[in-house]
């Protein structure tokens, strides 16, 4: 018998095995996180020149283990109890097949402990990318096999719950716009493991010597689809969570149901075109594949994103505009709860992907600015403002709101989680903008060391280049920092916060559900469609938040001028043809 | 009221949309076809493009090729390795091959001129990353990529290898002189 | 007469084609994987393919 609890303080309804598959997730989430940041660290302080701590081997070792970790592990797990949520709980559903999702949940933990343990033991030190004819231990990729067979069926799982969620009727109307956004995000994850299947097991029975050989320029046409896709689902995914905390922390109600489900419908449509940015300059490939597809069919999702950044930020100002905040172009923002790691944490990540992830992401994918930036280290200052100060800031925001109403913890060190996403955003932020500055003066992506150490020709980058690594190495220490603190307080209250619910022990905290006498076999109330306004729809009277359209307008700005500088820079090298 | 409920209408998609999402939207919209058409208008009236002629190749095949080459443009030796510096005529295709973990041949270019330049990897993905001008392409095994360039300004200039290629990737470079 | 009250009764208002769409999750699934597919594997592998043979 299906048997739910209801949050006292947010009126949210569990599903009992959801909300443990919820914990699970999100635990084993947070261990990668943390391996993950380890890594990252001796990462960073390697490249730092000045400090330079790994030997090349080990350096190798660690960046290939930091990116798998980091950018498919810590990030997959967290979208498994994002969808969970979005899918059981907003939903007010039941679960389908919990067994299913645990098996699921199982599959990525072996895969996890199959490919690290291949890249620890030495033999796969072949970057995320894996590039064939390089070759890896072959239980590296049948890790990554499993673990995305495990996250394939978790996507099941959630297109089921909400088949149940319809059959059932436990809401009305059409499912809110976070689980649409999460649905968005189930539908590029099906195609991205799709990909990674098509791919992956080939180059797993080439590695065990059943198949003798795979095309490299294949193998790297089929692996971005996999590559790249993953990071665009972490797009949909956190864009979900900024409406969910911009509708839970503000009472915010989309500006347009309309608007936003069509900008997501942009997104299933064509995000995922964008693998091509990696193969800009590849042999072979015609111009009208590379320009159709880096441009995601005429910048359609581009569109869709900019859409993103008007709406998400506009629902916050209405609703604050609604409270008595009309002053000027900018109260709402001035008086937004700064101090509270839940908005702190949304809000950066919002500007961050925005300006430094979005902007720079686009600019890069042009098909011949792609020739000026092409595997320097832009491209991981790029995808550091997306994926970590993007995404990753997003979860951490969305685990502050989650430790109350999932694990009924009280968070421990409240001074310091005020501070934690500054911390983190900041120092993250540097890391991103300063390797993206090496990046124009040419400074190398993977490179164990940009002095050249033990080659004969010499040559030498401009001293600056060395700086701008040094002040990314300074950044990426504060980054570290601000992610353990977010272990930190996280874990801790898991662990010591103060029990909102007599039954919340330990275990608790850690995928078994609280004590039986929470849960009622009562199914919940049918989840109503939002209250509607007074007067519907916006009338004719022009702009209703317009310090939105001013940051919009800004935004605008800085992409175009920052895109003819490119360009500037493009025009200035030898020509090609 | 919230974006985690239900839309407040049934039928969502006719509340009339606000003037200022319809503003904004039209605004991202052109400035999304103005960079869509700035790709094509750069092939044509830019002087940056990267051709997309290639050829399937073998190591063995693109080696001979590049053997040639040398056999009969060669000016001098380099470092204690030896390797071979390649003055090319003006116009020619130039053959330069990447391997664990060495550009080769060095080369010798006319500022101004253009040249054929072949490359390709003879084992791994290989990054080919010329500066201080910036110019970087990946490099395939197996596909022999075409570009022509113009060098325009003379100095010495590194190939840095800038796609991972295994423990010695850090010492991978190549010279190319423009007089 | 009947025509009237259908229409004015918004309840059982015809929900318009695109809302229909962006409700039917496994629709956006199918269209969700055929349009990368086509346009970004086939036509990528297609593109690989067709690359000559040096002569």
């Amino acid at each position: 018998m299906s048997q739910f609890r209801q949050c006292p303080d947010t009126g949210l309804f569990f599903h009992k095995p959801a909300e443990s598959l919820m914990k699970a997730n999100a635990v084993a989430g947070a261990v990668c996180l943390l391996i993950g940041g380890i890594l990252g660290l001796l990462v960073i302080l390697t490249r730092w020149p000045a400090v330079h701590l790994l030997p090349a081997d080990a350096f190798y070792m660690v960046l290939t283990a930091h990116g798998i970790t980091c950018l498919i592990f810590w990030i997959i797990f967290f979208e498994m109890a994002i969808l969970y949520f979005a899918g059981s709980t907003l939903l007010r559903s039941r679960l389908a097949t919990p067994r299913w999702a645990w098996a699921g949940f199982v599959l990525m933990i072996v895969g996890v402990i199959s490919t690290l343990t291949a890249i620890f033991q030495g033999g796969s030190s072949v970057m995320m990318t894996s590039y064939v004819p390089m070759p890896a231990a072959p239980h590296f990729y049948l890790g990554l096999i499993l673990f995305a067979v495990g996250a394939l069926i978790g996507c099941f799982v959630f297109l089921g719950t909400l088949v149940v969620a319809k059959n059932e009727k436990t809401y009305e109307g059409s499912i809110p716009l976070v689980t649409f956004g999460a649905l968005t995000a189930c539908i590029i994850a099906i195609f991205t493991i799709a990909s990674g299947a098509e791919i992956l097991i080939p180059t797993f029975l080439w590695s065990v010597g059943y198949i003798s050989h795979i095309d490299a320029a294949m193998y790297r046409v089929i692996w971005w689809a996999l590559g790249h896709s993953s990071q665009q689902i972490n797009v949909s995914a956190h864009v979900a969570v900024w409406y969910l905390i911009a509708g839970v922390l503000f009472g915010a109600r989309p500006m347009s149901e309309k608007v936003s489900r069509a900008a997501y419908l942009l997104y299933i449509l064509f995000l995922q075109l964008a693998s091509a940015h990696h193969l800009l300059t590849d042999p072979g490939i015609s111009s009208d594949w590379k320009i159709f597809n880096t441009s995601y069919a005429m910048y359609l999702a581009v569109l869709a994103s900019m859409i993103h950044g008007l709406t998400v930020p506009g629902a916050i100002e209405v609703a604050q505009r609604n409270k008595g905040l009309t002053n000027g172009m900018f109260e709402w923002l001035r008086k937004a709860p700064w101090g509270n790691p839940v908005f702190s944490g949304m809000f950066i990540s919002l500007i961050g992907f925005g300006f430094l992830g979005g902007i720079s992401g686009v600019v890069m994918g042009t098909e011949q600015i792609s020739i000026i930036i092409h595997n320097t280290i832009y491209v991981p200052g790029h995808f550091h403002a997306t994926v970590v100060v993007g995404t990753t800031l997003a979860w951490m925001a969305l685990t502050y709101l989650l430790i109350p109403v999932l694990f009924r913890r009280k968070m421990i060190l409240p001074g310091l989680a005020k501070w934690q996403p500054y911390l983190f955003g900041g120092g993250m932020s540097i890391v991103a903008i300063f390797h993206m500055a090496a990046g124009t003066l040419g400074v190398a992506r993977r490179h164990w060391d940009m002095g050249f150490a033990g080659n004969p020709l010499g040559f030498e980058y401009p001293g600056t280049a060395y700086l701008l690594m040094g002040i990314a190495g300074v950044g990426g220490v504060i980054a570290v920092i601000g992610g353990a603190a977010y272990l930190l307080i996280t874990v801790g209250s898991l662990l010591f916060g103060e029990k909102l619910d007599a039954s919340a022990g330990i275990l608790q905290s850690f995928g078994v559900p609280l004590a039986d006498s929470v849960y009622s076999t009562e199914k919940p109330e049918r989840l109503p469609m939002a209250p509607a306004e007074a007067v519907e729809g916006h009338g004719d009277s022009g702009f209703e938040a317009p310090g939105t359209f001013v940051l919009a307008m800004v935004l605008l700005v800085s992409f175009v001028v920052y895109y003819f500088i490119n360009w500037k820079y493009l025009s200035e090298v030898w020509p090609l043809s | 009221m919230t974006s985690f409920m239900p839309p407040a209408q049934r039928i969502w998609w006719k509340v009339p949309v606000g003037r200022q999402e319809i503003v904004w939207i039209l605004i991202a919209l052109v400035w999304c076809l103005i960079m869509f058409f700035m790709m094509p208008y750069w092939h044509v009236y830019g002087k940056q493009n990267i051709s997309n002629e290639a050829y399937q190749t073998t190591p063995a095949k693109y080696q001979a090729k590049v053997q040639a080459m040398i056999d009969k443009y060669k000016v001098r030796e380099e470092t204690a390795q030896k390797i071979p510096v390649v003055a090319p005529p003006a116009g020619s295709d130039v053959y330069l091959l990447a391997r664990l973990w060495q550009w080769y041949p060095m080369l010798e270019l006319e500022k101004d001129k253009s040249y054929r330049l072949h490359i390709s990897s003879m084992d791994w993905n290989h990054g080919f990353s010329l500066q201080p001008v910036n110019i970087n392409m990946q490099i395939v095994p197996g596909y022999e990529m075409v570009v022509t360039v113009t060098p325009d300004k003379s100095g010495e200039y590194t190939i840095v290898c800038n796609e991972y290629c295994g423990i010695m990737h850090h010492t991978m470079l190549g010279k190319i002189w423009v007089k | 007469m009947a025509d009237e009250t259908s229409t004015q009764d918004a309840p059982e208002e015809k929900v318009p084609v695109m809302q229909q769409i962006i409700d039917n999750p496994f629709l956006l699934l199918f269209l969700g994987i055929a349009l990368p597919t086509v346009f970004y594997t086939l036509w990528g592998v297609m593109e690989v393919a067709t690359i000559p043979v040096a002569p």
